[in-house]
Parts: C-alpha cells; structure tokens; sequence
C-alpha cells in the first residue's frame, strides 16, 4: 500500500525524467509508449491503492508515507510525504484516469508535431506535479505542487512558441494565476507563524483547537488561502487567463484547463475545510464568487465562436458550480461534480479538439456544420459530454452531480434564494450555449469538409470518456429518488457531510424546476440555431454580443486599471539609479577601449617615439625621487 | 696603459645610443633602422664591458657575448621579416607597412 502510494506520483516524474534527458534520441512510437504508459502504471497503481483503502475503509481512513526530509532547519520542517484518503483518492483516480486517456489520444493528436516527445514530457511532469499537489501530507509539500503544474501550465500555452500570441497568453496565465499564489503563499506563512508546523492534518487540528469561529487570524488566513484558490481555478477576479490558455494544444486544454489542474483551487478548500468552516464570512464570499462567476463566464461563453473559447468560459462556469457547493457548505457535492466535470469536459476538449484538427485549425463554430453527417462517432461523443455538461435530467452524469449543488445552494445551512436563482440561471445558460455549440457545428448544411477521419486512438478514448459522462452519475442518486450514497458515504471520511435546513419545499420540485429550464435551454438553441437562424442574428452581431464575446471587459478593464498604469511606471523608471551605474560602468569601458586602440595604429616609428618617451619618463622618475 | 676616465667611456656609450635611436625616430627605411637597432644593441654592450672593466669582473665581457649572439639572431630574423616585407610590398617603406593596426581607426 504505501510503496503504491509512493509511485502514483514518481512514475510520472520518471517518465518526464526520461522523456526530457533523452527525449530526442527515441522515436515517436517510444516516446508515445514512455508518456503514455507511465500515466498507465501511475492509473493502475491508483486503482490498486484505491482497493486497498476501500477495503479497509472503516477502520482506517487514510494511509502516509514518508519518503525523506525534504527540508529542515529549526522548526522549520517539510518532508516529501505522502498521504491517501479518500479526498486524494477520488483526485488522484481521476487524473491518472482521464490523463491517461488523453495521453493515449495525444499520442495520435500530436503525430504530426515536432515537439512530440517534448510535449510528453511536459504532460509527464504535469501529472507528476498534480499527483504530488493532491498527495501531499504538508502544505509545504502540497505548494510545490501547485507551482509545479502552473509551471506546466504555462509551458504547454506556450506550447506552440513560434507564435508570438501562444507565448503571451503563457504570461498571462503565469502572472494571473502567480498573484493568486502570492496571497496563498502569504496564507502559508501565517499558519506556519501560529502553529509551526506544516503538516496539513496536524494543521488542521490545531486550528481547530486554538481558532475560534470567525476569529480574525482565521478569516485572514482562509481569504488568503480562497485567493491563491481563486488564481488557479479561474473564478473572478482572476478568470482572465483561461480563456486565453485555449492558445495550447488540445489535450492540454483537456487535461490541464478543464479536467485537472484548475480543480486544484477546489482540492484547496476542500482540503482545509476545517479553516474555512471558521471563518463563515469567507465561505459566503466563496458562494457568491462561484455564483457570479457562473453567471458571467456562462453569458461569456454564449458570446464566444471559438469552439475551445467556449469550452473555456463553460469551464470556469462549472468550477463555479464547484465554488458555490464550496461555499455553501455542500463539500461532497462540489467534489462529486469535479470529478463528473472531468469525465465531460475533458471528452468535450478532447472532441473539439477532433473537429479542429481534421478541419484544419478552424475554430470559429460557424464556418464549421453539418458535422454529425461527416463524424458521426465524434457527433455522438460530443453529444453525450453536451447533454452531461448541460445535466440532461436523469440519463446523464451530469444532472446527479449538478442537481445536488442547486438543490444546496437553496436548502443548505447557508444557502439561500438568490444564490439558487444564480445556478439556476446558469443552469439554463449553461444549456443555451452548449446545444448553441451542438446545433452550429454538428447540424446544418457541411461548409468544411473533414480532412481525415480519426484513427482509433482518437476515438476509444472518446467512447470511454463519453461511457463515464453518461453512467458515473449512478453511483450518487439524490435524496428524493433512489437514495444511493455510494460517493458521499465515500467522501464524507474526509470531508463534513452538509447541513441541511427545514426549507418547507420538496427536493423533487426543485429537480422538476431544473429539469424543465434543461428542455427550454434546448429548445431555445434548437429554435434560434437550428430551425429559425434569424432569430439568433440580430443578437450574433450586435453590442450585447461584443460584450459577451469579451468576457464582460475584465481584460480591458485590468488593462486600464493595472497593465497601463505598471507599463507607464517601468517606462519612467526605464533609467534608474542602478541602470545609470551599469551604463556607466559599459561606456567608461568603450571609451578606454577606443582611447587604447588609437595608441595601435600600425606605424612602427610611433611606437618606436612611445617607449623612447616611456623611457625617459620612466628615467626621469628614477632620478628626480 | 692608456686609461680614459669611466664617464668620458659612458658619454661615449649614451651618444651611441642616442645616434642609434635617432637613426631608429627618423630613417624610413626598414634596413636603416634594423641598422640603428644594431648601434643601439652595441652601446648596451660597451656599457657592460665598461662596467666589467670597472669593477674589475669577467661578468661584463660574459654578457656582452650573450648580447652578440642575441643580436646575430635577431639580425637573422629581422633580416629574413625584411625579405618577406619587401616580396609582399615591393618596398622598404616603414609608413606604409602599417597593416598591423586595430581596426576601428
């Protein structure tokens, strides 16, 4: 058990480790082989310790390993150790699972690409990284982590380096998502100050025990924590890289911005829930930022006609979803929907990814259509990681795991009206634009025609992705009907189950509710993209629309209010104090260097007259002392 | 025996180096001043033998046979750089062998 623990995330450093010192000496095959299969192993080691820990599930609830000192000096202490329980379990399945998956398809994605085993390489350490983020029994351990996929993050945007625009949109996600960090790493410090230790259980306790409920060490620390939380998975203020980080390439979009790495915020919380839960103020703020997150990244991605820009905004709208079970309390829920997110998104991303890449890098939805006729295999895995995306009610995951959020978000302890007024809207929305998407680009008159049909290892990873978006629901059945608590009852040996309060309405009205905005959301897209184009027109090209396409103008507004202003002060302060020395010191340099070449000008009798006069006055020196 | 004061034998010495050096300062001519080396290389010589003569020690006359003989190689050498100057310019000119220079002027 513990040795499986320890390789989960080793297996997938090794990979890199090879792929990266002797990347270029194997061929493309081998390279596939390498990346793909230690994800491969790292799955079936997961499996494996996932078995183990169910079967001992009662008694213990989670394992450690200790591998060795990682850092030491005084108290200061941080070893590379390890911890499963059943929070990094679900995390640590997922990722090797669904990166496996999309490795397998990268392999075939990525054929035709130079940087083939570099790309693997990255997606290697990527995992790594995410496996050690969810394993790590310090928060030390847990916030090298956390760089270490942001670092991967920003290495795969800027995958495709050569153009200008792919390696700024990797700035942009690295200088976003580094101000969430810093407030996080602040975060760290003042629990390291107070309780000196970094160890997360321990951590945990200790805040128990010494903080009281809304105590303002608490409420600090855990707004700190929410901030670094809020960088990495994209909500406001901070969503403004991910719709730019699409500039990757498919898969990455898959693994890392949509299934794995932008979860990590919602690991956080949920990891130090115990801090969260005393400072009440914070964990509304968290509600109301996932609500209104959702919101504006849905009516963002209904404004959108890049395919993948769409994926995204729908992305950070559904981490909402996440942010608001957060916030309300619904902790099982909010982990629940991360993991069917991942299965459908990921299939999403992956899919798109298909119809871009035979379509020649087109990415505007409507010059796309008539897809369903020319890839029925992809029309169909699409359609079953739409339906789950927009919880079609009973038959999709998606609906099992988003149900129980808007249900919380009402009838939890802290929920309340408005915040479910929120996710229902965003419930609709998120229909509106995902069957927008269906209908545009799999529907209508075929204007690009395909230009090769996926190979099978596209597409098997399709279909299993596309199985899980349908059936992965059933292990979690809500209150009204079926009663089943397979995940939850899971869950909930780490994690508080919620509190509900008396709301005098029946769950099942609330499901009915939710159902019926799913069927007006398609029949709306079905109306306004499909059978009548007209009446979507006059919105495709107005002002509405711009504003939307533009993310509601954060990027505007964060270039007048902190870009131009930080570009303005370092063009004043282009010339300071420093640079003057440095300046100096270089033209002092090209002038002694332009004095001394004068004295060699190739005339011997000058330099015969130079030492004759060196020598008279090296004389006259010596005599007159 | 005749003896000549040390300081008439030094004047003597420093006006050859003087006649050599402004040989070196103002001829053109490359062989001229490879000339005026020479004088300038005696002088030194004669110095030492002065000084040996004076302090009544062989080890003046001992140097100045070290400089003889560095002074037949350094002929040598010039002699041989003199030949392959002229070959290359067709001239003895030392102003316009002035290739040898940095190149930012």
């Amino acid at each position: 058990m513990e040795t499986c623990i320890a390789l989960i995330p080793l297996v997938p450093l090794l990979g890199f480790l090879i792929l990266a010192v002797a990347g270029g000496k194997f061929d493309r095959k081998t390279a596939g082989y390498i990346g793909a299969g230690s994800v491969g192993i790292s799955l079936v080691l997961a499996l494996i310790a996932g078995a183990l820990f169910l079967r001992s599930l009662p008694g213990v609830s989670s394992y450690s390993v200790s591998l060795w000192e990682w850092i030491s000096a005084g108290e200061l202490r941080a070893d590379m150790s390890f911890s499963l329980d059943s929070l990094s379990l679900v995390f640590c399945i997922v990722i090797t699972f669904v990166g496996f998956l999309i490795h397998v398809y990268s392999i075939e994605f990525m054929s035709g690409d130079e940087g083939f085993s570099r790309f693997f390489a990255y997606m290697n350490l990527f995992v790594g990284s995410m496996l050690i983020l969810v394993l790590a029994d310090n928060i030390l351990l847990l916030y090298f982590g956390w760089e270490g996929v942001g670092l991967c993050s920003y290495l795969l945007i800027g995958f495709w380096y050569k153009e200008p625009e792919n390696g700024y949109a990797a700035r942009k996600a690295f200088i976003v998502t580094r101000i969430g960090d810093t407030a996080m790493i602040i975060g760290i410090f003042i629990l390291f100050v107070n309780f000196r230790t970094f160890h997360l259980d321990e951590l945990m306790l200790q805040v128990n025990d010494k903080w009281s409920v809304g105590s303002p060490l608490a409420v600090i620390t855990a707004a700190l924590l929410l901030f670094g939380a809020l960088g990495k998975s994209a909500q406001l203020p901070l969503q403004t890289w991910l719709p730019d980080a699409m500039a990757g390439p498919s898969p990455v979009s898959a693994l890392i911005h949509a299934a794995t790495m932008v979860t990590a915020g919602v690991y956080l919380i949920a990891r130090c829930h115990v801090l969260f839960n005393l400072a009440p103020v914070v964990m509304t703020a968290i509600a109301i930022i996932g609500a209104l997150t959702l919101l504006i990244a849905g009516f963002s991605a209904l404004g959108q006609h890049d395919l993948k820009r769409i994926l995204a905004y729908s992305t950070i709208s559904q981490i909402g979803y996440m942010f608001l079970a957060l916030g309300v309390g619904a902790w099982s829920a909010a982990i629940f929907h991360f993991m069917i997110h991942a299965f459908f998104k990921a299939l999403l991303f992956l899919a798109g990814g298909v119809v871009i890449l035979v379509l020649k890098e087109e990415h505007d939805i409507f010059r796309m259509g008539g897809m369903k006729k020319e890839m029925p295999l992809i029309f169909f895995t699409f359609l079953a990681g739409s339906a789950s995306l927009s919880a079609l009610p009973l038959v999709t995951a998606g609906f099992y795991s988003k149900d129980p959020i808007l249900w919380y978000s009402f009838s939890s302890a802290t929920g309340n009206f408005w915040l479910w007024i929120a996710a229902f809207t965003g419930a609709f929305l998120t229909t509106l634009y995902t069957f927008r998407l269906v209908f545009v680009v799999f529907f209508g008159e075929t204007k690009l025609k395909p230009s090769f049909q996926p190979g099978k290892l596209m597409t098997v990873p399709l279909a299993i992705l596309a199985f899980f978006s349908i059936v992965a629901g059933f292990i979690e059945l809500p209150e009204s009907f079926g009663r089943f608590h397979l995940f939850s009852s899971l869950a909930e040996n780490t994690l508080p189950a919620v509190t509900v309060r008396e709301t005098g309405y029946p769950e099942t009205l609330f499901q009915l509710l939710s159902a019926l905005i799913v069927f007006a959301g398609i029949y709306l897209a079905y109306l306004a993209y499909y059978k009548k184009p007209s009446m979507s027109e006059s919105f495709e090209h107005g002002r509405i629309h711009r504003f939307f396409e533009s993310g509601f103008g954060f990027d505007r507004l964060y270039d007048v209010l902190l870009v131009n202003p930080l570009v303005w002060l370092s063009a004043i302060n282009r010339n300071d104090i420093f640079d003057w020395l440095n300046i100096g010191l270089a033209r002092l340099t090209v002038l002694g260097n332009r004095l001394f070449s004068l004295t060699q000008n190739g005339k011997l009798r000058w330099y015969v007259m130079s030492f004759t006069i060196g020598i008279v006055l090296i004389l006259t020196y010596m005599i007159l002392r | 025996m005749l003896t000549v004061p040390i300081e008439t034998m030094l004047i003597f010495a420093g006006l050859l180096f003087l006649i050599g050096l402004v040989g070196l300062l103002t001829r053109r001519n490359l062989i001229f001043m490879l000339m005026s080396i020479e004088i300038m290389f005696n002088s030194a010589g004669l110095v030492f033998i002065i000084a040996g003569r004076h302090w009544k020690q062989a080890d003046g006359q001992v140097m100045f046979i070290f400089i003889l003989a560095v002074a037949a190689v350094e002929v040598a050498i010039g002699l041989a750089l003199l030949l392959q100057v002229y070959h290359h310019y067709k001239t003895l000119d030392a102003d316009s062998v002035g290739k040898l220079k940095d190149n930012n002027q």
